[in-house]
Formats: structure tokens, C-alpha cells, sequence
């Protein structure tokens, strides 16, 4: 029975037989039923400058053939408007006609608990909260000139009702706790941004007065870039802090390796499984299955349960991300790793928390073994053309190397490289791999879903950076 | 089907006659309504259709000078009753700003309604179908174009109605018809791909089938079998569609929110050269037809038309009502940003521009995110083609280029093909000395 359509004027049984008959002469589909709630609240130039609290309810009704999908959503939720879509659907799809594969794995994985993290915490204590991380944050320096602070939460329950009745449901919390401070000192103004959260309530991230730990953070990215001298331009070693830099395997490496960019023969790995694709050492694995992480899933948005999937290991390219449509064109399983935005996007492979694997080697040896390169801490966004293999990154934290020592503060400046020839030229892989602090969202074809990374620190023979200086 | 104006009134003065019941001293609130369908397709195939319908609300309550916000797409009774409620809650012990208010009354937009947004034309899916495929087989008619990564069609109907306490009830349809199309090309074992786009209020003015496809495939063959070129200093001319994100860069510089916080490189900068003096910027809101063409701004407020840089002179900023009273300005309707955006043209044309140095690298493409509006620091990916002795001689890609907004904004050079493609438009720019990262 469903819960989600308890209170509207859908019966759970009408639902049913509208699916079944719907997706009766189809490959796959499901109705999708999302109930959302979310609260933001943004402290910014010393108030509180908004308070939202936003409720979405509403559904999403799939229907795939072969290599077409019809997709119809809606937020009134009625036996009409479900009827309306199915007449929809039904016309995209009128010329195809496949057999539904009823197959499904079934899970009991529990992740996260089912708790509400905005109801959790009162609304005066999320005041409370924001307002001394402001006070503590300009507290810290006169340079401090300006404080951004957000509390983000989100309770997202969904259904999956697939044709015969079958219902699989998830219930997802959500929270992220960001800083950014901006300071500025003979004239230059530089900012610094940190972030924590996951799949908890608001006060496990909170536990030993951790909020101050964030504003800390923020502070000191921000006081060494108002050090920063401008960049050098060009070709050059550099060196990739544990943690957060990930996004660079997942820019660089992962967008290419979800199925429909391989299925449909458009990324430069499409052509590349068991073969070499990076150096030894090198093992990267995409994981929905992380305690409390970011991008950590029960199930993903078509009922599949996630799992860790192995991408690549030791340098050979072993699997591709799927969600069902693109396994199934692809002769093999879906990996867990179909997602959506909402109800109101289709589904498509997404990655979950990308991660490589520690290696043995120490940062130091990498920063040693370096005569003129850069050690790249933090990043802000990183984007990929999947097609050319072409991927940038913008560092928020980074530092020239030079003789085998770090040196000053660098400029923020964008890293280019190619995703496969940059896998290969990984020098050294090290000990000490550390997953990000929980605060990346993946955009792909206009959807943003939440993600995490993780690496251990890497020396890359090759890239170039983007300075002003020559 | 959109909800027609009657419909959205009604639930608008539900929600402003609880939340007033509720204790509220003033009240803002938008309910919209849309329909999209949008199809797409690959290798000439049919890969998916999709229709969206939405209808939602967003209250703001304010008590005093406080306030809250509450959005939602369910607006049955019972849910839209706790929803004001928790809003109110909410307001209540949120701090006050002093410069929380409803917008002014007399910057109320007033006005006729006559700039043409809304085109009743409805395209069957087949239609979109048909439109799209013609698209996508004009691409392949050219053999170094291999694969699609898909193109789609797209119309979306909406209308929406915008209500305060203070006696403000408007809103009014658009449209919007959209068509991509995006190739990938081969050849020598190098893969690229590119696109086109056309987004317009109206269906007879977008691009033809044939038009979006030609010029996509040829996109992505230009791209093919691209060299890296050496750290240099060198002039650059950016193509139309990337020198238009100059003006999104410009604008999120000047919105009164950066201004009066200070974070951002032209702050204080009012009256003063922040370009050479041949650049002139407008934001013209009641272009007929045009993509970015409003009468009033999400506050209510009367678009007014904005000479924002007059012979390289900063003359105004982008002002809302809460940013406004923190610098002492009153709005100008610009609470949802710009509208239509521009350059005026220059005088050289794109030939002068091409032929002015013996070298330079015409970007096509920009990848990445590096600009920094609060120190005006810019550094992203690029791709594009050296022009050598004023000819096109081979792509250039894997390359970074970098600057600082505050020296490239004072030397640009415009060309004099500006068009009103999008919402935002610049013609073809030239900017003297900035530095390629490569190899």
C-alpha cells in the first residue's frame, strides 16, 4: 500500500491498474512518486536574510521501449491527471511494443535512519546557530568583512510502483551546513568557502562545537588566498590533496564512465572495457552503499538497490554506471545508479560517491619529487565534454611547488586535461585517502543530484594550469 | 492546459486572505502555472518525449520586518493551511531586518500589456518530432558527422499571477518554442562534438530544421583534430556566444545585493570608466517578442529601460527593493535581474576584427567556472581556432585562458553583428592581451 498517496484522491489500487495497464506492452517503467520537504535558511551581511520552507508532492510516470522513453509528470495527483498521462505515454510509445522485465533486486539495506532533520531541530536553535557562526567567524579577524552562513535540509520520500503492484520505497534526509567568508586587507578581497553535511540529523555534524571547525576552515582558505600571487601559465606537475580534489576523478573519469554516454558510443571510453586506461595502482569505485554519505542511496530512483561498483581496478576499465534502460541495451545490470533530480526529470545514470582507493605512497614523496609543478588543497566546480575527454577544475586552494617544497599561495586558477591520457599519467598514488566533507551536487543535463568523493593525495605528471603569468 | 488568470486570482487571495487572518501585516505571493512538452531525438530516431504540467505557489509573509517563505505544488486545502500557518510560524521568531517591506506602491507596475510574449501556437508531438529529425538528418548529410549526443524540441506555455497586501494583482502568459540540436563528429581517431540552439517566444521565429542542423554539424567539424598551443600572451576574439556571458559576468557585478554586501570588483564604481569609451550597455525590458521582455519584475515593479554603461561610464546598478534601501536607491524592477541584455554594436566589422593582428586565437568555447565577481580574477578552459594572417588556420583545444575582468573590460573591441538571439546578446568581441595557458 502507499503512503505517499494515502491523503490524495488516488487510490493505491487505482494507481495499480493504471500502471500495470499502461506499462503492459512495454520493456520497463515505473510511477514515481516523490514527497518532498524542504527548509533553507541564509544568514547573509550579518541577518537573517530568508527563511524558506518548500513542499513538493507529485509524481513522474515512465514508459520505456526499447530505446525510447515517454515520460510524463505532474503535481496533481488524481486518478485524472494519472490518466492523462498514461494516454500520453501511450501515444509516444504507439508504434513500439516490448515485454515488461519484472525483475527487481530486493533489499533491506538501511544507510541513514528515517529521521526528519528539519523537524529535528527547532527553528530559534537553526537561528541560534547561524548567528553565532557569524559572530564567531568575524570574530576571528579584522580582515573578516563579510559572512554568508546556510543551513540546508531536505526529508525526500518516494515511492516506486511498478507494473503488477510492486511498491519500493525510500526515505531520504539531507543536510548541509555551509560558511563562506570573505575578507579582505590592503585593498584585495579574497573568499573562502566550507561545507559539511550527509544523510543525518543536523546535530550529529554539530557535535563538539563542530560548526566553528567550518568557520575555521572557511577563514584560513580565505586569509591564504588574500597571500595568493598570481599563477604561472602552462604545463606542469601537480599534486592533488586527499578528500575534496576527487572531483577530479569524477569529472575527469567518472561522467565518461556512465552508461548512456558508452551505449550510445559518444565517450571517449565507450570502446576502452578491460582494457588499460589508467597507471597501475590506480583503482576507482563508484559506492552507494556509504554510511550516511551525500551520495549514499538504499535504492536508487528505480528501485534498484545501489551497490559498489567497481570502475576501474588496478588501471582496467572493468564496469560502466547503469540505471536499467541503458544496462538492459547493453546486455548486462543495472548498477544501482539510476537517479533524477525530482519527479520532474527522467531518470538517468548518475554517480554516487566516486572514489579511488589509497595507493603507498606518502605526500611528501610526491611534493619532494617535484621541481616546478603546483599542490592543488580545494577546489570550487569542475565540468567535462564527455566527447572530447576535455575537463577543467578551479582551484580554491593551491600553492606553487618549487625544488620539492611548497611555496606561496597561487591565484585561483582552472586546471585543464585530457580524462583518459591525465588517468595514465598518475606518478605516484597515496596513503591517505579521505572522503569530502559531504557537500558536492553533480549537474548533468540540467539535473543537480547530491554526491560524494573521496581520493587519497596523487601526483600527476601533466596538466596544465591556467595563470596570468608567463 | 495553463490555468487561465481567474484561476490563479482565486488561489492568490486564498492564501492572502489567511496569512492575513493569521496575523500577517503584509503579504507577497506568486502562483504559476506551466506546460511543457518537449521531445527528443538521436541518429534521426525517436528517443523520448516528455510533458511536464506544474502549478505552484510562493508566499512571503512579512510582520513588520519580518519575514518568511513558504513554497509548494501541493495546493490542496488542507496542505496549503498548515503551509501558511508554518510560514507564519516561522515569521515570528525570525529576527527582524529593518529593511524588510513590500516594494513601493507607486513603482507598482501600471501599464499596458502589448509586447506580444505569448504565442498560442501548439505543435503536435509529431510535429516536434518531424521538426527535429529534419534537423538532425541535415547534420548527418554531412559524412564527418557520426553520432548525435540527441537534439531536442521544446514548447512550454505559462502564466502566472503575481498579488500583494498592498493591492498589486497582475500576471500575464509567454511562451517559449526551443529546438537543440547537438552532433558529434570524427575523424583521424579525433571525436568532437557540438550544437545549436534556438529558443524564441515564438514559433515562427526560431531557427528552420535545416539552419540549426547545418550550422551544428558544421560546428563540430570545425572542432576536429585540434592542436595545443604554447603559453603566450595574445589577443583574443570571442565568438557571440561566448562574449554574451561577459554581460552575465557584468551584470551579477552591478546587482545591488553584491554592491551593498561588497563583494564585487566594481563596487564604488558608479560614475566612473569601467570600460574603454566605446562600450555602451543597455537593458531594454520592453523589446516586442524578445526573449527577455518583461513589464514588471517579481516585486511588482515597472520594468524601466537601463543605460547601465554610457561611453564606458558605469551609470546604474541592477536594484531590488531590500538591496536598494541598504544603498539608499529605490528599485528599478530589476528583483528577478536583467532583462535585455546588450552591447551595442562597435564600429569594426568581424572581418576588421579577424584581420587587425597577424595572430589570434577566436575562442568558440569556455569550460569551467572561473570567475571571481568579488576580485574580478577570470581563468577558464577554452577551445576554439587560430586565425593566422586574418584566415582561419587550424582548432586550438586543452588550452586556459586568464585575466582580470578589470583590465579585459577596458579592452574590448566589438564587432557590429549583434543579434537578439537570447535574453542576453553581445556582438563579436575582441580582447587585446590576455594569457593562454598551454603547453
Amino acid at each position: 500500500m502507499s503512503s505517499l498517496l494515502k491523503n490524495s484522491e488516488l487510490t493505491s489500487e487505482k494507481a495499480d491498474s493504471i500502471v500495470s495497464e499502461t506499462l503492459n506492452n512495454c520493456d520497463d517503467g515505473e510511477l514515481y512518486i516523490e514527497d518532498t520537504k524542504s527548509e533553507t535558511i541564509v544568514l547573509d551581511d550579518n541577518k537573517i536574510k530568508s527563511s524558506n520552507y518548500t513542499s513538493d508532492l507529485g509524481y513522474g510516470f515512465r514508459a520505456v521501449t526499447g530505446d525510447t522513453v515517454a515520460y510524463s509528470h505532474s503535481n496533481e495527483i488524481s486518478e485524472k491527471s494519472l490518466k492523462n498521462s498514461s494516454e500520453n505515454l501511450k501515444s509516444t510509445l504507439k508504434n513500439n511494443s516490448g515485454t515488461y522485465n519484472s525483475e527487481i533486486k530486493k533489499t533491506n539495506q538501511k544507510l541513514y535512519k528515517d529521521v526528519d532533520p528539519i523537524e529535528s531541530k527547532s527553528m530559534k536553535s537553526k537561528i541560534e546557530l547561524l548567528n553565532n557562526m557569524n559572530e564567531y567567524a568575524r570574530s576571528k579577524d579584522s580582515s573578516v568583512k563579510q559572512v554568508t552562513a546556510s543551513l540546508l535540509a531536505e526529508k525526500k520520500n518516494v515511492e516506486i510502483i511498478r507494473s503488477g503492484g510492486e511498491l519500493l520505497s525510500d526515505n531520504r534526509p539531507l543536510v548541509r551546513i555551509n560558511m563562506s567568508v570573505m575578507v579582505e586587507k590592503n585593498g584585495r578581497k579574497e573568499t573562502g568557502v566550507f561545507g559539511i553535511g550527509g544523510r543525518q540529523d543536523y546535530d550529529e555534524y554539530l557535535k563538539n562545537d563542530n560548526w566553528k571547525k567550518v568557520c575555521d576552515e572557511a577563514f584560513r582558505i580565505a586569509s591564504t588566498n588574500i597571500e595568493s600571487k598570481p599563477s604561472l601559465a602552462g604545463e606542469m606537475k601537480v599534486v592533488l590533496g586527499p578528500g575534496w580534489p576527487a572531483i577530479l576523478i569524477h569529472e575527469a573519469v567518472g561522467h565518461g564512465l556512465e552508461g548512456d554516454f558508452n551505449r550510445k558510443k559518444t565517450s571517449a571510453f565507450h570502446d576502452l572495457v578491460g582494457k588499460k586506461v589508467a597507471s597501475d595502482g590506480v583503482t576507482i569505485i563508484d559506492d552507494g552503499t556509504l554510511d550516511n554519505r551525500r551520495g549514499s542511496l538504499n535504492i536508487d530512483d528505480e528501485g534498484t538497490p545501489t551497490e559498489r561498483t567497481v570502475l576501474i581496478e588496478n588501471g582496467i576499465l572493468k564496469n560502466f554506471m547503469q540505471d536499467r534502460l541503458n544496462a538492459r541495451l547493453m546486455n548486462t545490470k543495472s548498477t544501482g545508479n539510476g537517479r533524477r533530480e525530482s519527479y520532474k526529470h527522467v531518470v538517468m545514470p548518475r554517480m554516487r560517491n566516486t572514489i579511488m582507493l589509497g595507493g603507498s605512497n606518502t605526500q611528501e614523496e610526491m611534493i619532494k619529487s617535484v621541481d616546478k609543478g603546483i599542490f592543488a588543497v580545494s577546489f570550487g566546480g569542475g565540468q567535462v565534454d564527455i566527447t572530447s575527454g576535455k575537463f577543467v577544475f578551479n582551484c580554491t586552494e593551491a600553492y606553487e611547488i618549487i625544488n620539492g617544497k611548497i611555496g606561496s599561495p597561487i591565484k585561483g586558477a582552472t586546471l585543464i586535461g585530457d580524462g583518459p591520457s591525465s588517468l595514465k599519467e598518475i606518478l605516484m598514488v597515496g596513503n591517505d585517502m579521505m572522503l569530502d566533507p559531504g557537500i558536492g551536487t553533480c549537474g548533468k543535463a540540467g539535473q543537480g543530484v547530491p554526491v560524494g568523493v573521496g581520493q587519497p593525495s596523487l601526483l600527476i605528471n601533466n596538466m596544465t594550469v591556467g595563470g596570468t603569468q608567463l | 492546459m495553463i490555468k487561465d488568470q481567474e484561476y490563479l486570482k482565486k488561489i492568490a487571495d486564498i492564501c492572502l486572505s489567511k496569512s492575513k487572518k493569521l496575523g500577517s501585516s503584509d503579504a507577497n505571493i506568486l502562483v504559476q502555472s506551466s506546460v511543457s512538452e518537449n521531445v527528443n531525438v538521436r541518429n534521426k530516431k525517436l528517443d523520448g518525449s516528455e510533458r511536464s504540467e506544474n502549478l505552484g505557489v510562493v508566499l512571503t509573509t512579512y510582520l513588520g520586518k519580518k519575514k518568511s517563505s513558504i513554497a509548494s505544488s501541493n495546493l490542496k486545502e488542507k496542505n496549503l493551511d498548515e503551509l501558511v500557518n508554518r510560514c507564519i510560524e516561522t515569521m515570528k521568531i525570525t529576527p527582524e531586518d529593518e529593511y524588510n517591506s513590500l516594494p513601493d506602491k507607486e513603482l507598482h507596475f501600471k501599464g499596458l500589456k502589448d509586447l506580444d510574449l505569448y504565442d498560442e501556437t501548439h505543435l503536435s508531438n509529431e510535429d516536434k518530432i518531424n521538426f527535429i529529425k529534419e534537423a538532425e538528418e541535415e547534420a548527418f548529410s554531412n559524412d564527418k558527422i557520426i553520432n548525435t549526443n540527441g537534439s531536442g524540441f521544446g514548447e512550454n506555455k505559462s502564466n502566472f499571477l503575481l498579488a500583494n497586501s498592498n493591492g498589486f494583482a497582475d500576471g500575464y502568459k509567454t511562451s517559449q518554442f526551443t529546438a537543440y540540436c547537438e552532433v558529434v563528429s570524427k575523424s583521424n581517431g579525433s571525436m568532437e562534438r557540438d550544437y545549436e540552439y534556438t529558443s524564441k517566444r515564438f514559433y515562427s521565429d526560431i531557427l528552420k530544421p535545416k539552419q540549426l542542423g547545418s550550422i551544428a554539424a558544421e560546428h563540430a567539424v570545425k572542432k576536429l583534430n585540434p592542436k595545443k598551443i604554447k603559453s603566450e600572451k595574445i589577443s583574443l576574439i570571442f565568438d557571440k556566444r561566448i562574449s554574451k556571458n561577459f554581460l552575465s559576468i557584468f551584470a551579477s557585478a552591478i546587482s545591488s545585493s553584491a554592491i551593498a554586501k561588497g563583494t564585487t570588483f566594481l563596487k564604488d564604481k558608479l560614475n566612473q570608466q569601467v570600460f574603454n569609451s566605446e562600450i555602451n550597455i543597455l537593458d531594454q525590458g520592453n523589446i516586442r517578442k524578445a526573449n527577455g521582455s518583461r513589464y514588471f519584475d517579481s516585486e511588482g515593479i515597472a520594468v524601466v529601460n537601463l543605460d547601465l554603461i554610457k561611453n564606458g561610464i558605469l551609470q546604474d546598478y541592477l536594484i531590488d527593493t531590500y538591496n536598494g534601501k541598504k544603498i539608499n536607491r529605490k528599485s528599478n524592477g530589476r528583483a528577478s535581474g536583467t532583462t535585455n541584455l546588450y552591447f551595442q554594436n562597435g564600429s569594426k566589422t568581424f572581418e576588421d576584427l579577424v584581420k587587425s593582428e597577424n595572430k589570434i586565437l577566436y575562442i568558440k568555447e569556455t569550460i569551467g567556472h572561473g570567475t571571481n565577481i568579488i576580485n574580478g580574477d577570470y581563468s577558464v578552459g577554452a577551445s576554439g581556432m587560430m586565425i593566422e594572417n586574418g584566415e582561419f588556420s587550424y582548432p586550438v583545444s586543452e588550452i586556459t585562458i586568464a585575466g582580470n575582468l578589470k583590465n579585459i573590460f577596458k579592452n574590448i573591441t566589438l564587432a557590429d553583428d549583434l543579434e537578439f538571439n537570447y535574453a542576453t546578446n553581445s556582438p563579436t568581441m575582441m580582447v587585446e592581451g590576455m594569457v593562454v595557458g598551454g603547453k
